[in-house]
């Protein structure tokens, strides 16, 4: 993978002259090349990690597991398409195994998120089944660690 | 009982390490960055640990022979051969040690008779001189200064050469200051070493991470220098296994076979679970080193061009994992410095002085940290730093 895209992976609020310093390229040069990637939508957008526990926000989220019946000439991407524009729904992914779409939904209380299986998602009709699952406690989220801080053990010699 | 009148003189004399002493101040207080730590961040490699832990499973734990399991010391023969062009006799030149340290101590014990002297370029690594005194020799040190690289030049070498010179020790790549010794400098070394009779215990701990594109080169692959030097090296810093506790030692065989003796009668041997996971280092453990040394590139860069940024002078370290700046501009000491910016901004690094009276004015600091965490360390720093610059300003306009 390229080290720049690595780098902001893992650190996207770096400043162009400072992803350059780092890489021994100039602060255009990374520029340019972010700016290609974001218009060929290799970069897709930049998002912290909030960990809404520690805020007074209420946040609630549940992987719902759906089992759909696939569209002639579509297959499953109308459905998965119906149900990414729902606000809800934080993300939509086409699964093998057991059943077909994996959707992660977010609200204020799990009463807001059933209400919003039963009256949205299990009323399309290609789902043929719902099961929903309520997230208890977040350990990590997108590579970053949320519970049990890495302590650093090292010692000085 | 008196215990004073049956310690070793010269061993109750040893100051303890300086890096030490701060560790022990900043470990009393909360929330404080460090960026005084000699080993890297890192994990050892899952594939490597599996080794060691497959080891354990199959009930590999009796001793090994005295100078390592053959398989590993042909690894390293091999290894030896692919990175620094040098072949070694797996069954009469390779020891495996207990970590380069022990590899150092055995050394020095090993060629230093009392009254010989050692010369040990400075500011380096804090063991050198405290062996040497245990071995019955005398260290000398040689200045290095930042406007030559940090690196041993032949007309100090020269200078400090007495008729009873029996060692060189030679550091590179360095730790503190990050200086390497590039293969005309080494040359340069070697023509005034051939008339002598002095031999080199070259560390190369750091061998593995130099930056810049050109790889590091021994000194023992310079003509005429195998047959007096005894290269060391290791996996704690190029493998990020410092907790294993395993380095070794290559040289010729006359040398290696007393070196074995006093390893055997000390140490027996080293560890075995440890000797299993480094075969799968030496192995194929390339593309780990790869991997980590772009991403201290990627921090060395960062923290440099930082520490220009505030004003310290520093010069750009071309290996292992730390940057020796100068902290001139503040008018501190290097101890007040390092003090004062633990009390006030709680950030520790490393005072030069640890590392030989010539660190002076200068301060150790070490990447071996997420970027995030050495980001908040260079803001921290750089506020501390600014208020010196403000006063110096204040002071010139009075």
């Amino acid at each position: 993978m390229d080290k720049l895209l690595e780098l902001l992976d893992s650190n996207p609020r770096l400043t162009n002259q400072q992803l350059g310093v780092m890489l021994g390229r100039s602060e255009k040069d990374v520029a340019d090349q972010i700016a290609k990637w974001e218009r060929e939508g290799v970069i897709r957008g930049y998002k912290a990690v909030v960990d809404w526990e520690k805020t007074d926000r209420p946040y609630v989220t549940a992987l719902i597991e759906l089992r759909v019946t696939p569209k002639r000439d579509f297959g499953f991407d109308s459905i998965a398409e119906t149900i990414m524009r729902f606000n809800e729904v934080e993300s939509v992914y086409l699964m093998s195994g057991g059943y077909d779409l994996a959707v992660i939904v977010s609200g204020r209380t799990f009463k807001d998120i059933a209400m919003f299986v039963a009256k949205r998602l299990s009323t399309l009709d290609s789902v043929i089944s719902t099961a929903t699952h309520f997230v208890l406690q977040r350990y990590k989220e997108s590579g970053i660690i949320l519970r049990g801080e890495e302590k650093d053990e090292r010692g000085v010699l | 009982m008196s215990y004073q009148i049956r310690i070793n003189k010269t061993l109750e004399n040893l100051k303890p390490s300086g890096i030490r002493r701060f560790f022990d101040i900043a470990a009393e207080m909360d929330d404080v960055i460090s960026l005084s730590i000699g080993e890297p961040d890192f994990s050892t490699p899952w594939h490597i640990r599996e080794e060691g832990i497959k080891s354990l499973q199959k009930g590999k734990t009796w001793y090994t022979p005295n100078s390592g399991l053959i398989r590993l010391r042909e690894s390293i023969a091999k290894y030896t051969e692919r990175h620094k062009g040098l072949s070694y006799d797996p069954k009469t030149e390779i020891l495996v040690t207990v970590g380069g340290s022990e590899a150092i101590d055995l050394g020095l014990r090993t060629l230093v008779e009392p009254g010989d002297e050692v010369l040990i370029p400075e500011p380096s690594f804090v063991c050198y001189s405290p062996l040497t005194l245990m071995a019955g020799g005398i260290p000398v040190p040689i200045v290095t200064k930042a406007e030559d690289s940090f690196r041993l030049t032949p007309e100090a070498l020269k200078n400090a050469i007495t008729p009873k010179t029996k060692v060189l020790i030679l550091p590179y790549p360095n730790n503190p200051t990050g200086g390497v010794m590039r293969r005309e400098h080494l040359v340069r070394i070697a023509e005034v070493l051939r008339e002598t009779d002095i031999f080199v215990i070259s560390d190369e701990i750091y061998g593995e991470l130099t930056y810049g594109g050109q790889p590091h080169v021994s000194i023992a692959s310079i003509d005429g220098m195998q047959e007096r030097t005894m290269l060391i090296s290791g996996f704690s810093k190029a493998f990020a296994m410092t907790g294993w506790r395993l380095g070794y030692a290559c040289g010729p065989k006359e040398l290696m076979k007393q070196v074995v003796k006093l390893h055997q009668y000390a140490l027996m041997c080293a560890p075995t679970t440890a000797q299993y996971a480094a075969i799968e280092a030496m192995e194929n453990g390339d593309g780990d080193v790869e991997y980590m040394r772009a991403e201290y590139d990627i921090r060395r860069r960062y923290i440099v061009d930082r520490l220009c940024k505030m004003g310290l002078k520093c010069f750009e370290p071309e290996g292992a994992f730390y940057v020796f700046p100068s902290i001139e501009i503040t008018g501190l000491s290097s101890e007040d410095f390092c003090h004062r910016l633990l009390r006030e901004k709680s950030v520790a690094v490393v005072p030069g002085t640890a590392f030989g009276d010539s660190g002076e004015g200068f301060v150790r600091i070490s990447y071996c940290y997420s970027l995030k965490h050495i980001t908040e360390a260079m803001d921290r720093i750089e506020d501390f730093v600014n208020n010196f610059r403000k006063g110096a300003c204040a002071a010139k306009q009075e």
